[in-house]
């Protein structure tokens, strides 16, 4: 019987900086054990449980996209006892993964069709991983326009700039950066919050365009009516949620909503079976 | 129904109909014998559901904590002793409360009458000094004062300390108690046997913090075990974490916990952890003096200073 | 099915016979209540009990138990690693469980053993247990079994089902398991023509004695937003304290909690029961929490057990009717009662109209 909460050990081999408050740290891991990296096998949009012994663990979104080998990703924010912990850690220390959990951005379901990424602070991870796998080139064919509407308080909130400033300068993926509010000259992107950017650059709504939304919760709630209002289908607008979890497996029993799991049946749902369930996160 | 119960109904119809309070916090019929269930009316036509008889035993200052409303609160002495403590600790405004004090002779202990029966009790009734349970093929009949909760036996604030209204005639006081004897039995044990006797008496806890939860004085918005930075207790069986619990908890009712016994009513595998905090209550009595819960105009003990204190490591 | 008969003797001498291929667990009397506990050698189950005051679940699943060990000294090789803990469970048997207590496994078995995911220490355990039931002749004014999917005599979950006669035992064996602990007790003697029938004249007299009941029948059509924004919750949990008495004392609660314990350099990451009940639960680490006031956590509860894992296997509700939360609630918060307000609850058109 494969023991569901022993986790792979791995080692950091890098740590990023990625935000001015310095709250936001990258960490980028590879496997101890051979054949450990082809086991934890991922989608877009699934979590991981980093587990530091002595600490504990703490669900986080995996960054990097399954299409980048020989290495996992992921992007922390300085919260709790074990991201704290985390934080103090360096490149060389080893820690344990514990995944890949959760489902996944419903890929599938969106080939062919549009797909508009719409995300706030530093819930961008798996968006991350999601636009790196959509343009992949093995992949780049299979998805229809793809926009991205990415917003943080500041230009130094902003996570992966160097990236974001990448992706800008391609012409198959459309770009829609925002901050709060700035005061440096040199900005050339939007000012604006989320939902007032969505609702001017979103593309027009369909049967062939999803929408992807991940952000703070204040975010989400001004978000979702400007969708309504530009007539996305509430099954083509996919949620990603975030609930305290432990197990990660469906059986500690903390992270429901409803029947569902969020750390097992989610944490990707549509915005029409979270209607459907209480909205316990 | 027992003439305290009625005029606990009209009182409570009264303070509803007239506006001056918001709700009304009391007891209603229990779903089992010997348990009556806490709850709030908000309807002069929904006072019927209150009931007063010998399983009140529930400290409902428990549930003034921080609220908001005018409230009618349906008070025994020990729970307006809890009042008049959470008033002193800002839980609760006096301006918000009509205290409807009941004078007690005393809560009935369902443990101790279940053991003295023969089989499951079904059914319990009571008149003012006699208590019969009943269950398949036998009936048992008690003196009140013969399965009191053993802290209510001890009792000497049976009245309400504080009152706006009063539901019955004021009861004579018991006097000549001797709280301490239990207290004293341990003081006297040696260390060893005293450490013994403690580890016995929590090894059936659970954990599930039923005493705490039950104490009006904790309201405490995370408890130190529930604490994760730092993190003071192990969450486990470990009998260190389980003591360390039971001994920090009682320190932080020294001086004002009112031996009300909720904690011990509540616990699921019958712990007395009372106990520690009658340890803690009577060092308190014998050092300063001090009674928890009898005056809104005094300061507690362990919240004041004097310039004259007898210890050298205050000053 | 085969019967069994087992008199006093063979009762005797069979548990002490099986207590050489088995760790027998049965109730016992601590204080002023039962409890399940390891046998002694030569000490028998006491059966002169309704039930035991806590569930037997901590046989299965303790209360604390170690998953991995851990270093944190630099100069090991393995500091930072998880160790797995492997218990040892010798072969075991719970004899006199009551039927409530051992369907209470198969519910809950639901959620540690799944098609896709098992849970290692939970399921070790079971199966390494045997179950032999001991038949409700009086179940309590508080049990309500019958509606709850269960029964006095149920013998779901049971491996060997004895009912207590005047000269000692019948025994219903039920699966191999059973069968197997039979034979090292060395009870082979048949029980007479009719004992099957007079077994189940005990388990209807017994059914008949049952006084408490719940309705279920609508809980699965309601749909769940109706109940969760049902009006009665502030009533419901006004009395709570946010204790876990009631998810402790029942047999078919099963959530946990992980936490690391470190001691010097040594430390060991544990699972732990946890409750629904204790805002912790699910508090964030941002502060938020989704279920932060007492009517969140009281509704939670009884929506899982009576709606949530309903709709989920479709297999009842989460309760077996033991009665414990309700004899043991410091407040008398009933589930019979807030379940029977569930499954009467109903929003209709016309029920929206009424002032």
């Amino acid at each position: 019987m494969r023991n569901p909460y022993q986790p792979y050990p791995v080692r950091i081999d890098a740590v990023t900086v990625e935000t001015e408050d310095r709250n936001l740290k990258t960490f980028r891991f590879s496997f101890l054990n051979p054949g450990d990296e082809e086991r934890f096998s991922y989608r877009a949009g699934q979590f991981a449980e980093l587990s530091i012994a002595g600490k504990g663990e703490i669900p986080i979104g995996i960054a990097s996209s399954p299409t980048e080998k020989g290495f996992v990703m992921f992007t922390v924010n300085k919260v709790g006892l074990v991201s704290s912990h985390l934080h103090s850690m360096k490149a060389g220390d080893v820690m344990g993964i514990r995944g890949p959990l959760g489902n996944w951005y419903p890929w599938e379901r969106m080939e062919g069709k549009n797909v508009v990424i719409i995300g706030g602070g530093f819930a961008f991870t798996t968006l991350r991983s999601s636009i790196v796998y959509m343009l992949d080139p093995a992949n780049r064919g299979r998805f229809g326009e793809i926009h991205v509407i990415y917003g943080a308080r500041t230009p130094g909130m902003l996570l992966y700039r160097e990236e974001l400033a990448a992706w800008e300068r391609r012409d198959d993926i459309h770009m829609h950066i925002t901050v709060d509010a700035t005061q440096d000259p040199a900005w050339k992107y939007n000012v604006g919050f989320v939902p007032a950017i969505t609702e001017k650059k979103a593309p027009p709504a369909g049967e062939d365009t999803f929408a992807i939304i991940c952000g703070p919760p204040i975010m989400i709630k001004f978000t979702l009516p400007v969708l309504e209002k530009l007539g996305y289908p509430n099954d083509r607008i996919i949620m990603s949620l975030e609930n305290r979890m432990k197990c990660g497996i469906g059986m500690c029993g903390r992270c429901n909503i409803g029947k569902e799991f969020v750390c097992k049946d989610g944490p990707v749902f549509t915005l029409e079976q979270l209607n459907r369930t209480p909205r316990e996160y | 129904m027992t003439s305290t119960t009625a005029i606990l109904r009209e009182i409570a119809a009264r303070l509803l109909s007239s506006g001056a309070v918001e709700m009304v916090i009391g007891f209603r019929q229990g779903t089992i014998p010997m348990m009556n269930e806490p709850c709030f009316v908000r309807k002069p036509d929904e006072v019927g559901h209150l009931v007063w008889d010998s399983h009140c035993g529930i400290n409902l200052a428990n549930y003034l904590t921080d609220r908001k409303e005018k409230i009618g609160i349906v008070a025994k002495g020990c729970d307006s002793r809890n009042v008049v403590t959470h008033i002193l600790e800002n839980k609760i405004r006096r301006e918000q409360l009509v205290v409807i004090g009941v004078p007690c002779r005393g809560m009935a202990d369902k443990r101790k009458i279940a053991m003295k029966c023969p089989g499951e009790i079904l059914r319990v009734s009571e008149t003012a000094t006699a208590i019969t349970a009943e269950g398949e093929g036998f009936s048992r009949t008690f003196e009140k004062a013969d399965v009191l909760q053993h802290n209510c036996s001890l009792c000497i604030h049976r009245n309400p300390v504080i009152y706006d209204e009063l539901a019955g005639d004021l009861v004579e006081e018991q006097q000549g108690v001797d709280r301490y004897a239990d207290v004293r039995a341990v003081e006297e044990m040696t260390p060893e046997r005293r450490w013994k006797y403690f580890e016995d008496l929590l090894a059936p806890c659970i954990r599930c913090y039923a005493c705490r939860n039950a104490c009006p004085l904790c309201y405490c918005p995370t408890c130190f075990v529930d604490e994760s930075r730092p993190q003071w207790v192990g969450k486990g069986q470990d009998p260190i974490d389980v003591r360390t619990f039971h001994f920090l908890r009682a320190y932080h009712c020294a001086g004002r916990c009112t031996d009300c016994g909720a904690c011990e009513r509540a616990c699921p595998v019958g712990i007395n952890m009372r106990l520690f905090t009658k340890k803690l209550e009577k060092d308190c009595r014998e050092l300063f003096d001090w009674e928890a819960g009898l005056s809104l105009e005094a300061r507690p003990a362990l919240d004041q200073y004097r310039p004259n204190d007898p210890n050298d490591f205050i000053r | 099915m085969r019967m069994l008969l087992i008199d006093r003797r063979a009762w005797e001498e069979g548990l002490k016979r099986a207590a050489g291929d088995y760790r027998l667990i049965g109730p016992v009397k601590e204080k002023e209540f039962h409890s399940f506990r390891p046998l002694a050698a030569g000490q028998l189950p006491d059966f002169a009990f309704q039930n035991s005051r806590l569930s037997p679940k901590h046989v299965i699943y303790p209360q604390t138990e170690p998953m991995f060990t851990y270093t944190l000294e630099e100069t090991r090789e393995d500091r930072h690693l998880l160790r797995e803990v492997v218990r040892d469970i010798p072969p075991t048997a719970v004899v006199g469980i009551r039927p409530c207590d051992a369907k209470a496994f198969v519910l809950v078995r639901l959620n540690f053993d799944t098609p896709d995911v098992q849970d290692p220490y939970w399921l070790r355990a079971y199966e390494a247990t045997t179950f032999i039931g001991l038949g409700c002749n009086a179940p309590c004014g508080s049990c309500f079994c019958t509606t709850a999917g269960c029964g006095p005599f149920h013998e779901e979950g049971l491996d060997l089902l004895l009912a207590e006669t005047a000269e000692g035992f019948t025994a219903k064996v039920l699966t191999a398991k059973g069968e197997a602990f039979a034979r090292a007790a060395g009870w082979t003697k048949p029980a007479p023509e009719g004992t099957e029938a007079a077994l189940q004249e005990l388990a209807r007299a017994a059914e008949g004695r049952i006084t408490s009941f719940v309705q279920t029948e609508h809980l699965k059509s309601i749909p769940v937003n109706d109940l969760y924004h049902a009006p009665f919750w502030d009533e419901v949990s006004f009395a709570c304290i946010n204790c876990g008495t009631c998810t402790y004392s029942c047999p078919t609660c099963w959530c946990f909690d992980i936490q690391d314990e470190t001691r010097g350099k040594a430390g060991v990451r544990l699972k732990l029961w946890d409750s629904c009940m204790y805002p912790l639960f699910t508090l964030h680490g941002s502060g938020h929490n989704p279920r932060g006031t007492k009517l969140h956590r009281v509704r939670q509860r009884f929506l899982h057990k009576l709606k949530y894992f309903v709709e989920k296997y479709d297999r009842g509700i989460q309760c077996v009717g033991c009665g414990r939360c309700v004899r043991l609630c410091p407040v008398n918060i009933d589930i019979r009662r807030v379940c029977n307000m569930m499954n009467g609850y109903a929003v209709s058109g016309e029920a929206c109209a009424i002032p």
